[in-house]
């Protein structure tokens, strides 16, 4: 709500500055956003104050009041060497005048008195002729041979808008040498309201809130068209067929008006405030809209079948040309008020454009009722027409303002339009309103608040604010009035009390109430503890959009996904973000190589949410997940020597291990897998021994190079791991703690020379298996083959660890479970010990 | 003999002096102290002597061994310490040069940040819960005082989910507040206190500092006797945990599902209240709206409103950031980019 200091002055005394009293309606919930400044310098120390310094001018400039004045033509010569100029001579009070050029095209050899706006050497306007918006500071200078001591001025270039056609030409009244500043100069306060606030969308309703803070005067005359035509009784009559959807219809009647422009002073404060000027009849509406909060619409009398209004609910596909000229076909929903002989307007959106006003209108038939706010909403919304008067009435508009605006509306319509306004007004209202009435309690205001306060002091607040109260015992008997329908339960009058009373005087407590018995979500803190593993391994955290779309995961799948796999938005922005991620990866993968433009090795994880549809349940399942990304080398290039091989199968099985270890899951069984997205021979499903064993617990490998190429990486390796995270917690172990024996422990290295096609795996679990309790671990510690080893066969070296509790293990205790071990893998496995016949 | 011993001594000593490696040392202490060295021929024409010469001479030779033997250690120090000086100087390097890299990761600054909130949180009591992202209407709105048709619908910019019932009963969470109910339906009728973080959406374009994904942080506080002043106490003490020692101020606003509603701000972080670019030069800076429950709520999660009172309040990570490190673009947070992540 934009809301001229001028305009609010006549509605409310002002104690305070206007940047002061910005400050306390924001603190009182009408946050104000902004100031302009219009034509007025502003304090230098107003937040709000704009940057005079910087090249580009503001939006509004101040005017210098003593370059910058109301003037009268006193004389407009034509220019002797350009017949496209003219010379005014322009006077600005005290006898004194000068003579300027212009080549304005309002401007014309021989007018006189007309008022306009004179602009003297040295004043700082905004340059019209140049491209861009920029500052001019004004010379007396020669214009095809002719001195111009100054300027008349256009709207642009005072900085009132982008009008440049013609210069700015001022009521007959405008007093001559008088400052602009003093005459237009205006200060507009910017007021950002919340959807509550409705009773704040209007000069009263603000001005009302400026009074209940400030303290300052309120003035809110009873406006009273001085009627004089025939009384409007049977001469216009209107039924209601909805009332639930209209509690209030009034009709008013002027006649033998005249359609026009609206005068200068109702143009700029509409334009101030954020409306355009249309004509005086639509000016008026619009104005009085602004003022009181009570939208009205205008239609020409003339064109209304029988003087007869119907609000009805349109039939199905009727059709109503609106006044944009925009053809609607309206559904059974849409309320509409018509004549006999079908729709004029769609009630409280849009006026029609066959009803409308229009130049040659005489009789205007001022309709100002209430509407449903369900109806209304639905309605700018079904038709894409949301407006200030929509705006305003589905937010709810106080019931009480129909008659009040009608004799607003009429008295300024006769003002600015002239004719004769009929005596009296329709005022259809069948269930007129009652207060509602509400009690609050000093208890309850403490209990909400934590401040005591005295029934008075609650009562005092909620006085100043337009209630009525009446004080029982510790209770506050109070009477909402018809602009706060808002209020409808005590805790609203909390709020009330607490906006005048405060909040800085609220103190600040400590919660003393009952502690519930609290409890860990384990889940939530396991991906804690995932996260903290991960990235002292190594990785970066990444967060990516749970949105994605059909290319990326395509691009990752590398065949054409099923689209009932996944949740679909209705209403998407972009088709780049239209449906829910069943997997991290696309999107990480994106994230991946674009990070490899900037560096030569990422290292990137990321935990989170991916979506299931679920039906027949309506929520999809909300699954956790974790995938990995390693891509590029090692390490950098460095004068140390490093290791700058690729990233690659081992390093993330490395990640992985040291996860499945640190979170105490044993017994994972990698196997080789064959999936496409992966390079065949460097990709394992993981599989734990414990749980469901048809549910993997993921895929870990490096991408296949069509993969690879699909996403558009260049590096060599990308290496991928996606993760059942859910699945992963759910395996966590507790630490089992193994007591420390003293024993000094027996190594065993074992060479295992087994065909290539045996895997470590199996080699290592037969070793395991016949161990004997007395092995504490195993280690993989080197592979070879080539001569003297067989073609087609390896060499895997073992170290084995083997303790006691209770004695040192001797040589013989060892070698026996060495025989045993090797019998076994020549039996099991048809592998070979060295060193063992 | 005792002229043989002088005479032997010196020339002893003698050479040590042009001795400067270990191997020449140890070829001397064999040449003078060992076995065929001309003191233990000294030694061995002991048998000649009287047996009154024998003791001042055994002293005599024992002196100058011990003489020898004493010079022979002062060497090998010598020798040893210049050694490893040289050792240590071959080993020297340009300490200017880079060290070797350490592989460290890092969580990203969300993370980081929700951690600092959530354990000011636990230090007032407040657990963590979650809860979900995909919502229906009723959850994410009609439970919590939104009605369909209503204007305050138009404070979010909603994304619909197509589902075989229609495109308008599930949501992506516009908001954590669906939270609040999950967590108070669980505790009531007894008391709740939790936050609830998690990621969130909104039907708006990408700019510099909108995004259609975001974090929040909802928290709620239900019990006997909870009022705005302790709503104040705990976001006080929130903001100085977490934002060092700051001022914080309450601003009437309106969210539908508390009563009376406000929002909260904190005196600027970058000019500590004096006025600056970042605070407009209001010398303030909004960073969460909160609330006392509205009654329609408490009863929706089956709380008696008469007899239970709670606030809630939603904050935003990403908001905690930029006013705590001076993060002006929050579209960098989903982006991946390491130029991003690593400054955290
Ligand atoms: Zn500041």
């Amino acid at each position: 709500m934009r809301v001229p200091l001028s305009w609010l002055k006549e509605y409310v005394d002002l104690p305070v500055s206007p940047e002061a009293l910005a400050q306390q309606l924001t603190l009182a919930g009408l946050e104000v956003e902004a100031i302009d400044y219009v034509g007025v310098a502003a304090p230098s120390d107003s937040p709000w104050a704009p940057d005079l310094t910087s090249p580009e001018p503001p939006e509004f400039i101040p005017w210098d009041p003593e370059r910058i004045l109301v003037g009268e033509l006193l004389e407009v010569k034509q220019h002797p060497n350009a017949d496209r100029l003219t010379i005014p001579v322009v006077g600005y009070g005290d006898g004194r005048s000068i003579e300027v050029v212009t080549g304005a095209p309002n401007i014309r050899p021989g007018m006189q008195g007309d008022k306009v706006v004179l602009a003297l050497g040295g004043a700082r306007l905004i340059d019209g002729h140049a491209a861009t918006r920029q500052w001019i500071t004004l010379k007396p200078s020669k214009l095809r041979g002719v001195r111009s001591e100054g300027m008349v001025c256009s709207e642009l270039e005072l900085g009132l808008s982008e009008e440049h056609e013609g210069i700015l030409m001022l009521p007959p009244d405008a007093p001559v040498g008088m400052p602009l500043r003093d005459y237009l100069g205006d200060i507009v306060f910017d007021i950002a309201l919340t959807t509550n606030l409705s009773r704040a969308l209007s000069i009263v309703g603000v001005a009302r809130e400026v009074a209940a803070i400030t303290g300052g005067q309120l003035h809110l005359p009873t406006p009273h068209a001085h009627a004089t035509g025939p009384s409007i009784e049977g001469r216009v009559t209107t039924a209601i067929e909805t009332p639930e959807l209209c509690s209030r219809m009034t009709l008013g009647l002027i006649e033998g008006i005249q359609v026009g422009p609206s005068p200068i002073w109702m143009q700029r404060r509409l334009l101030l405030a954020g409306m355009r000027p249309i004509s005086n009849v639509v000016d008026v509406s619009n104005y009085v809209m602004l003022e009181w909060g009570q939208p009205t619409h205008a239609f020409d009398a003339d064109r209304v079948t029988d003087q007869h209004l119907i609000v009805r609910l349109a039939e199905e596909g009727e059709r109503l040309l609106t006044l944009d000229k925009q053809e609607r076909i309206l559904s059974h929903e849409r309320l509409l008020i018509a004549d006999r002989r079908g729709a004029l307007s769609v009630a409280g959106v849009m006026g029609g454009y066959e009803s409308e006003v229009s130049s040659t209108t005489t009789r205007v038939l001022l309709e100002a009722a209430s509407w449903n706010p369900i109806t209304i909403r639905k309605t700018a919304q079904a038709l894409r027409l949301p407006s200030e008067a929509s705006r305003r009435f589905e937010r709810g508009v106080d019931p009480e303002l129909p008659p009040l605006v009608q004799q607003r509306c009429l008295q300024l319509m006769q003002q600015v339009a002239g004719g004769t306004v009929a005596q009296g007004i329709v005022d259809v209202y069948p269930q007129p309103f009652v207060p509602p009435v509400l009690d609050l309690t000093a208890t309850e205001v403490e209990r909400l608040l934590g401040v005591q306060l005295s029934p008075q002091a609650i009562a005092a607040c909620l006085d100043r604010l337009g209630f009525t109260t009446m004080i029982t015992g510790s209770s506050v008997h109070v009477h909402v009035p018809s602009y706060r329908l808002d209020v409808t339960i005590p805790a609203d009058l909390v709020e009330e009390v607490a906006r005048i009373y405060g909040y800085h005087n609220v103190p600040e407590t400590r919660l003393r109430a009952e502690l519930p018995v609290q409890y860990t979500d384990t889940m939530l803190a396991g991906e804690g503890v995932v996260k903290d593993i991960l990235a002292a391994s190594g990785l970066y955290e990444v967060i990516s959009y749970s949105l994605t779309n059909t290319q990326a995961v395509e691009a990752w799948e590398g065949r054409a996904i099923d689209a009932t796999d996944y949740l679909h938005l209705a209403n998407p922005l972009t088709t780049e973000r239209s449906i829910l991620r069943r997997s991290i990866a696309p999107e990480l993968l994106q994230i991946a190589a674009a990070d490899l433009n900037q560096r030569p090795t990422i290292r990137l994880f990321e935990t989170g949410r991916v979506f299931e549809p679920n039906p027949p349940e309506l929520l999809p399942k909300e699954l956790r997940r974790l995938v990995i990304v390693l891509a590029g080398p090692r390490a950098q290039a460095a004068w140390l020597g490093p290791d700058t091989d690729l990233l690659d199968f081992f390093d993330l099985k490395g990640i992985i291990e040291n996860l499945l270890a640190r979170l105490r899951i044993e017994g994972v069984e990698w196997t080789r897998v064959e999936d496409s997205r992966f390079h065949p021979g460097r990709s394992a499903r993981l599989k734990a021994h414990q749980g469901d064993p048809s549910q993997p617990l993921g895929i870990c490998g490096e991408l296949h190079p069509d993969t690879r190429n699909r996403i558009g990486f260049t590096v060599g390796r990308v290496c991928l791991a996606g993760l059942d995270l859910d699945a992963l917690l759910a395996l966590r172990q507790p630490v089992h703690f193994q007591p420390l024996h003293n024993q000094p422990a027996v190594f065993q290295d074992l060479a295992v020379i087994a065909p290539v096609e045996v895997e470590a795996a199996r080699i290592q679990q037969v070793i395991a298996t016949h161990a004997g309790p007395l092995l504490e671990s195993i280690l993989l510690f080197d592979q070879y083959s080539g001569a003297p080893i067989p073609p087609g066969q390896r060499s895997l070296a073992f170290r084995l660890t083997f303790r006691a509790a209770d004695r040192t293990l001797s040589d013989s205790d060892v070698n026996k479970i060495r025989e045993r071990i090797a019998q076994r893998l020549s039996s099991e496995l048809g592998a070979t010990v060295r060193g063992e016949a | 003999m005792i002229e043989q011993l002088d005479q032997m001594q010196q020339a002893a000593l003698a050479e040590l002096g042009s001795i400067n490696t270990l191997e020449a040392l140890r070829a001397w202490r064999q040449r003078y102290l060992g076995k065929q060295s001309p003191l233990g021929e000294i030694s061995k024409g002991m048998g000649k002597l009287s047996a009154a010469e024998r003791p001042a001479m055994g002293q005599r030779i024992n002196a100058v061994k011990q003489l020898l033997e004493q010079a022979f250690a002062a060497c090998e120090t010598e020798l040893q310490t210049a050694a490893q000086a040289a050792e240590l100087a071959r080993d020297q390097v340009d300490v200017t040069m880079p060290g070797r890299p350490v592989q460290s990761g890092r969580l990203h600054p969300i993370t980081q940040v929700l951690r600092e909130i959530e354990a000011a949180f636990a230090q007032m009591g407040f657990g963590v819960w979650e809860s979900p992202e995909v919502e229906s209407d009723e959850y994410n709105f009609e439970l919590l005082n939104i009605p369909a048709n209503h204007p305050s619908r138009d404070m979010w910019d909603t994304f619909y989910v197509q589902t075989p019932q229609g495109a308008d009963q599930v949501v992506l969470r516009t908001h954590t507040s669906p939270g609040q109910l999950h967590a108070m339906r669980y505790f009531a009728p007894g008391p709740t206190r939790v936050i609830l973080p998690g990621k969130c959406y909104r039907y708006e374009a990408v700019d510099a500092t909108h995004d259609m994904q975001f974090y929040q942080v909802e928290g709620i506080a239900v019990g006997d006797n909870i009022t705005m002043a302790d709503l104040k106490g705990t976001l006080a003490q929130f903001a100085e945990q977490v934002l060092g020692t700051v001022k914080i101020r309450f601003r009437p606003s309106y969210f539908p599902f508390t009563e009376p509603s406000v929002e909260v701000d904190v005196s600027c972080t970058f000019c500590q209240g004096s006025g600056c670019r970042m605070c407009k030069h209001t010398g303030w800076l909004e960073i969460l709206g909160a609330g006392m429950i509205h009654p329609t709520v408490l009863r929706n999660a089956g709380y008696d409103p008469e007899k239970m009172s709670g606030f809630a309040f939603g904050l935003g990570p990403g908001r905690v950031l930029q006013l705590k490190y001076g993060v002006s673009e929050s579209r960098l947070f989903f982006t991946g980019n390491v130029r991003f992540l690593e400054q955290f």
